[in-house]
């Protein structure tokens, strides 16, 4: 038994809102006109298109092969046909278009072969994780990091922590899932742990989520006894994954490291869910949980097919009148839709309709006064008043000094802000620019490094053309001077031929030789009557030729070639 | 009177070999100050700067032969880090060298081309792939927009395309909030 739980430094408690949606059972979203299903779960993964316009596909059929290191297979969410390849929005800041598959769904959902993956233990390893990707296995807690990845890393594991906390306000997915799906959680949770080898798995959920802390002890007790499920202080953001291994074992993760460098793999309650699904089942990851809630009249959490449009999903929860904008995420970490066209990815767990009274516009930026708040609330020991100076000032070497890159961008320091000032935009600005000049730089490296190779290149075709130049060169000198050797007994002195001269003669029979094999011998093999075409006209010419001569010698000349 | 003379004269021997060996020992190959510039600047290769190359316009800027703000491609920001790095004083940049303008590639169009290989002779990273009488391609991860395949094309089907934002190269903007009066204020 944990003995004692620890606590992490900062954070807030803004007000849960969870009450309005967490009471709805997890409903089936109905099929959509169309699915958009994006070749990549987030920004930075992607997928390789395999299917084309016009094809049939079946429910859970592979539309796009994983690519590249972080990339994951995506797959058919129904039964249906491939209208087109397009470039669509995705839930993204940017509103920039990806490459999306789009599937008009025929109302069978008819399923693909399934083929649960036998024997965990006897594959190895590698076999495994790539049967997750291939599987389009993703985090389910919003940054859609591929989890083939994230147990891939070869390191002595000690303890899997599922997170189960939840922390932001609003989305009650995780929560409604651990109520009805435990079972399938804890299965997927012993694979994960048979997987990474843990030794043992500890449940981390907030202590306001009575019922779901049930229920998974229930499972826990019948499916893994030595897990256990932790009830741990409702405090924003104990969900983060560096803060609930803190809440957890206390252990602290430095600044710049990682959980599994101390032993410790973490994961999403739904992702566990989704690995057991792919293993013990044969189902790719074709849906999620989705909260739909906010501004609304009937929140609730439905199973959506991943491409979904949100669009489509909002007139089963009945927005409100006065709705402005709709949240990606949650109110602390999401961010407003720029396009409600855009589909349901796999890191989308909730949508909450905003308007100004649950959402007042953000007041009017004031001078920071230092006043230190915002150091107290950051759960990452980070100064947040000092980073934001700098981002502001745009000196990012001075930023990351300061850790910019272990922010998680929680928002609690922007909430605390007394002046209002919209402290993780800085940073989120501040964390791309560098992004940025970091691929810049590597750019410049590399075309440094093929300028130089192509000076390097050019210089020696010179000098190895040199080369061969002097080598035939005192070849065909010390021949002649071999030839003048020998004819110089009998002949004069003076009579010796210039050898340069020679070189000269010599070249131009070689051209000579060249020409007159190059000229066309296409009328070697003719038959007699072209033949004797050939020559009638040639005859007819002769005396044209001799016309021609006197007043334009070269033309006829180049006639005759 | 003489001992002092004699320590002294000893400790600076000891110092000047000390020191004259340590010249030797610890020489430094190159010139640092070079390398440091060429980091700096974008490594189009483009000769606006009027030098045939990055490194050579570097090595101007460090005998004091360049000004530092000949770089269109590096840009306002190029100058600044040039002028942090080499203490100098910030200046606009000279606009006879050319002006900044957005990262962009050579595209051919492929139709047009006819396989002259001009361009691939000028390309000074080596990112256009074709052979004489064969149809010409760019590689564009690998160009840098340096525009010096532009003016060999003899039937100039090379243009100038910026290269389009996508969701992997996007940036968050700078926090900038219109001033407004308060919505809810003006209908209380």
């Amino acid at each position: 038994m944990i003995e004692r739980l620890f606590r992490f430094r900062g954070g807030v408690q803004p007000a849960t809102h969870k009450d309005d949606s967490v009471v709805a059972p997890i409903a089936q979203a109905p099929l959509p006109k169309r699915l958009y299903v994006p070749l990549r779960p987030n920004t930075r993964a992607k997928a390789r298109l395999i299917v084309e316009p016009g094809q049939k596909v079946l429910k859970g059929e592979c539309i796009g092969e994983a690519d590249g290191v972080l990339g994951t297979a995506c797959h058919a969410p129904t039964s249906g046909t491939v209208v087109e390849i397009v470039r669509h929005a995705m839930p993204h800041p940017s509103d920039l278009p990806v490459a999306c598959v789009v599937i008009e769904p025929d109302g069978e959902d008819r399923w693909i072969e399934r083929q649960p993956f036998h024997c965990v233990c006897a594959s190895s390893r590698q076999v495994v994780l790539d049967y997750l990707r291939d599987s389009g296995i993703v985090g389910l807690g919003g940054a859609a990091f591929p989890s083939h990845i994230k147990i891939g890393t070869q390191r002595e594991v000690d303890t899997l922590i599922l997170n189960g906390a939840e922390c932001e306000p609003w989305i009650t997915s995780d929560d409604r899932l651990m109520r009805e799906q435990a079972d399938e959680i804890m299965r997927g949770a012993s694979l994960l742990a048979e997987l990474t080898g843990a030794k043992r798995i500890l449940i981390g959920i907030e202590d306001n989520k009575a019922e779901a802390i049930a229920a998974m002890r229930e499972a826990a007790t019948k499916v893994h006894p030595v897990s256990q499920v932790v009830a741990v202080p409702t405090l924003y953001p104990a969900g983060g994954e560096k803060q609930l291994i803190r809440v957890l074992t206390g252990i602290e993760i430095p600044h710049g490291k990682l959980g599994a460098e101390f032993g410790i793999r973490c994961f999403n309650v739904g992702t566990a869910r989704a690995v057991h699904r792919a293993i013990d089942l044969g189902e790719p990851l074709i849906s999620r949980v989705v909260t739909l809630t906010g501004n609304v009249e009937q929140p609730g959490n439905f199973e959506v097919l991943i491409g979904t449009p949100i669009e489509d999903l909002l007139p089963l929860v009945k927005p409100k009148a006065g709705t402005d904008k709709y949240l990606h995420g949650g109110p602390m970490m999401g961010f407003a839709l720029p396009d409600l066209s855009a589909p349901v990815v796999k890191g989308t767990n909730c949508i909450i309709a905003g308007s100004p009274d649950l959402f007042p516009p953000p007041k009017p930026e004031l001078p920071c006064i230092r006043c230190g708040a915002c150091s107290q609330a950051c759960p990452v020991d980070l100064q947040p008043l000092e980073l934001y100076w700098f981002a502001r000032a745009k000196n990012f070497g001075k930023a990351q000094e300061y850790h910019l890159f272990d922010c998680i961008e929680c928002g609690c320091c922007a909430y605390v802000c007394p002046s209002h000032i919209p402290l993780v935009d800085y940073y989120r600005f501040a964390k791309s620019e560098i992004w940025a000049r970091e691929r810049e730089h590597n750019e410049a490296d590399q075309a440094r490094e093929r300028f130089e190779f192509r000076n390097y290149r050019i210089e020696r075709e010179k000098s190895e053309k040199a080369a061969k130049l002097a080598a035939r060169a005192a070849e065909t000198k010390a021949k002649l001077a071999a030839k003048a050797a020998a004819e110089g007994a009998d002949a004069d002195k003076a009579a010796e031929p210039d050898p340069k001269k020679a070189l000269i003669e010599a070249a131009m029979k070689r051209a000579q030789e060249q020409k007159e094999k190059s000229a066309p011998k296409n009328t070697e093999n003719l038959p007699d009557s072209v033949k004797s075409e050939i020559a009638e006209i040639d005859k007819r010419r002769k005396p044209l030729e001799a016309f021609d001569e006197p007043d334009n010698g070269a033309s006829a000349g180049e006639e005759n070639k | 009177m003489l001992t002092a003379l004699l320590v002294m004269a000893g400790l600076a021997l000891v110092i000047g070999v000390t020191l004259g060996w340590a010249s030797i020992r610890f020489k430094v190959e190159g010139d640092p100050i070079v390398d440091q510039i060429d980091a700096i600047l974008p490594q189009t290769q483009c000769g606006q700067c009027g030098y045939p190359g990055c490194r050579p316009y570097a090595t101007a800027i460090a005998n004091g032969e360049a000004d530092i703000n000949q770089c269109p491609p590096g840009g306002e920001e190029g100058i600044r880090q040039l002028s942090d790095l080499l203490g100098r004083e910030f200046k606009p940049l000279d606009e006879t060298h050319g002006v900044e303008k957005p990262k962009s590639v050579a595209v051919i169009d492929e139709q047009i081309c006819i396989g002259c290989t001009l361009c691939i002779q000028a390309c000074p990273v080596d990112a256009i792939v074709g052979a004489a009488k064969q149809m010409h391609t760019v590689v564009d991860p690998l160009c840098t927009g340096c525009e010096l395949c532009v003016a060999p094309c003899p039937v100039s089907c090379i243009s100038m395309e910026p290269v389009p934002e996508t969701i992997e190269t996007w940036k968050w903007r700078y926090p900038v909030f219109r001033i407004e009066p308060d919505p809810l204020e003006k209908t209380s």
